[in-house]
């Protein structure tokens, strides 16, 4: 009891609301372990449940073994420990999690990780160069594109595939073919002026 | 998600093969993986099919040859489409997102599944997810549901807009199963609810779609199609049409009209397209026609709103497609 309280009135070191959120996530992990492999075990008989995977995501070759079942998303936040693509609906309507695959947006929920052996992702952690931001992303600070910050991850990799497309030449292009992410604080006049402004400096 | 097990298949055969023992097709999984998460699907085996030599558009002669693989944002980005078909292309940049058109296939979209909130809830009655369970929609916040090929054990609207094109456009497709191969028109692939709403397609066991091919038409080029729906973008159609028009010496020649949102299966107007013929392309006639697109309508207690809106719409979409130039 003692030493308890003395241990939570002593200045601890200083943990990061990620560190400590990791530090939840793996107990959380723990305890669903069982109920997982319960799970696998009940898949039709002789097939293995779990599959080998090679992708490539900002430039790093990695090879995982996933359940059938996980996202790349999962996959990304939970496996390969980045968290910078967010997961909002988790049913593809929201667009939170987009990111490039082979150079196309999409939505990493809705894609099995199992289905994209070999593929080339690219997440919003490989746009900076040498401590520089990318343009787009020095855009969404300039023109204040984002209040909250949860959606913006997803604008800024869907805005890529947006210039990329050709879709970026005035404003209600921009707003039409921004239309599958969507901005709960109502960010969006930043959110379009940075795709404009970046679309014209590249 | 309940466990599966995913099998990858390398040709044609062997997709039908694991198909015919009981394995689901999966392509883009944009239907398919949110319905597995909110347990509504529950495959115990998926063949993935996406290396299957089934995209691609091409031209034979005056059809366009759609690859079943083919993704929306592809198809609606290809010149040939867009030159030759202007109706496709406009009708796939009004469905889904961005996103979700680079992950969608062609054969896949005819497949999806109703977007009713019944389907997805467990906990309440849906003839089609549970047979016999009821219809939740009926008595419950139906604005978004049919009013045409209802029944009542079912009332959720096909929620494509390309479909809606393609069935105005007489598009084929051509599938393969453990049978063999066959073509049909695409507007026979939907099935109306009647009692088994459950049974949504035409396709035999293990069939597998393997391209749509659009034939050429006077009516081609002259070719809109207006969704009208609750936001301008990234929206399920309240009501759409695809209207299309052969129009010679100032006199409509042959008329092809479709609706979205408002039936069970996407609606093919005959009436109204029969009613065009010989008409000149002013707003009196396109009206006239209009009014026929509601014969036989059951509207549900907060959808009447789209027996008014339907003749509407294809008013507007008959006079965007008139004034192509």
């Amino acid at each position: 009891m003692a030493e308890n309280s003395s241990e939570m009135h002593s200045p601890g070191p200083i943990i990061s609301r990620r560190e400590a959120l990791q530090a939840t996530a793996g107990a959380v992990a723990l305890a669903a372990l069982p109920l997982q492999s319960a799970a696998a075990t009940s898949s039709p008989a002789g097939v293995s449940s779990v599959m080998a995977v090679s992708m490539t995501v900002n430039g790093r070759a990695h090879t995982l073994t996933v359940d059938p079942r996980q996202s790349i998303l999962d996959v990304l936040r939970e496996t390969l420990d980045l968290p910078g693509t967010k997961k909002g609906c988790n049913q593809g309507a929201c667009g939170a999690c987009t990111i490039l695959v082979d150079g196309k947006r999409i939505v990493s929920c809705l894609t099995l990780a199992s289905m994209h052996d070999g593929a080339e992702i690219q997440t919003i952690e490989g746009l900076e160069k040498d401590g520089e931001l990318h343009p787009l992303q020095a855009a969404f600070v300039e023109h204040e594109g984002l209040q909250c910050g949860f959606c913006t991850s997803g604008q800024i990799m869907s805005g890529l595939g947006c210039i990329a497309e050709g879709h970026a030449r005035s404003p209600d292009e921009i707003q039409f073919w921004m239309s599958g992410n969507i901005c709960r604080c109502g960010a969006y006049p930043g959110i379009v002026a940075a795709v404009a402004d970046a679309a014209e400096r590249s | 998600m309940f466990p599966f097990t995913l099998e990858k298949a390398g040709s044609t055969e062997a997709a039908i093969a694991a198909a015919a023992t009981g394995a689901r097709y999966i392509a883009g999984g944009t239907t398919l993986v949110d319905l597995m998460r909110d347990e509504v699907e529950r495959p115990e085996r998926l063949v993935d099919i996406n290396r299957l030599p089934l995209g691609g558009i091409r031209l034979e002669g005056e059809d366009l040859v759609i690859g079943a693989l083919a993704r929306m944002a592809e198809v609606a980005a290809d010149s040939d489409v867009q030159r030759l078909q202007p109706l496709i292309a406009e009708s796939l940049i009004e469905g889904a997102s961005p996103q979700l058109r680079n992950m969608a296939s062609m054969g896949g979209n005819m497949l999806q599944r109703v977007r009713c909130p019944y389907f997805r809830m467990l906990d309440v009655g849906c003839n089609k997810r549970t047979p016999g369970s009821g219809c939740a929609a009926i008595d419950g916040l139906n604005a978004g549901h049919a009013i045409l090929g209802t029944s009542d054990h079912c009332v959720a609207t096909h929620p494509s807009d390309v479909a809606v094109a393609l069935v105005a456009l007489d598009a084929a497709m051509r599938v393969q199963g453990p049978q063999g191969e066959r073509s049909f028109p695409v507007e026979e692939l939907f099935r109306l609810p009647g009692d088994t709403p459950h049974l949504e397609h035409t396709l035999l066991p293990g069939e597998l779609i393997v391209e749509i091919r659009v034939p050429g038409g006077p009516y081609a080029l002259r070719a809109r199609y207006l969704k009208v729906r609750d936001r301008a973008s990234y929206e399920f159609a309240l009501v759409s049409a695809a209207a299309a028009l052969a129009i010679e010496d100032g006199v409509i020649r042959e008329a092809r009209i479709a609706a979205g949102g408002v039936g069970t299966r996407p609606w093919r107007l005959r009436a109204c397209e029969a009613a065009l013929a010989g008409r000149k392309p002013d707003r009196q006639a396109f009206e006239e026609a209009a009014q026929l697109a509601t014969e036989g309508v059951r509207p549900l207690h907060h959808n009447a709103f789209k027996v008014a809106l339907l003749p509407r719409t294809i008013v507007r979409a008959l006079q965007m497609a008139g004034e192509v130039a």
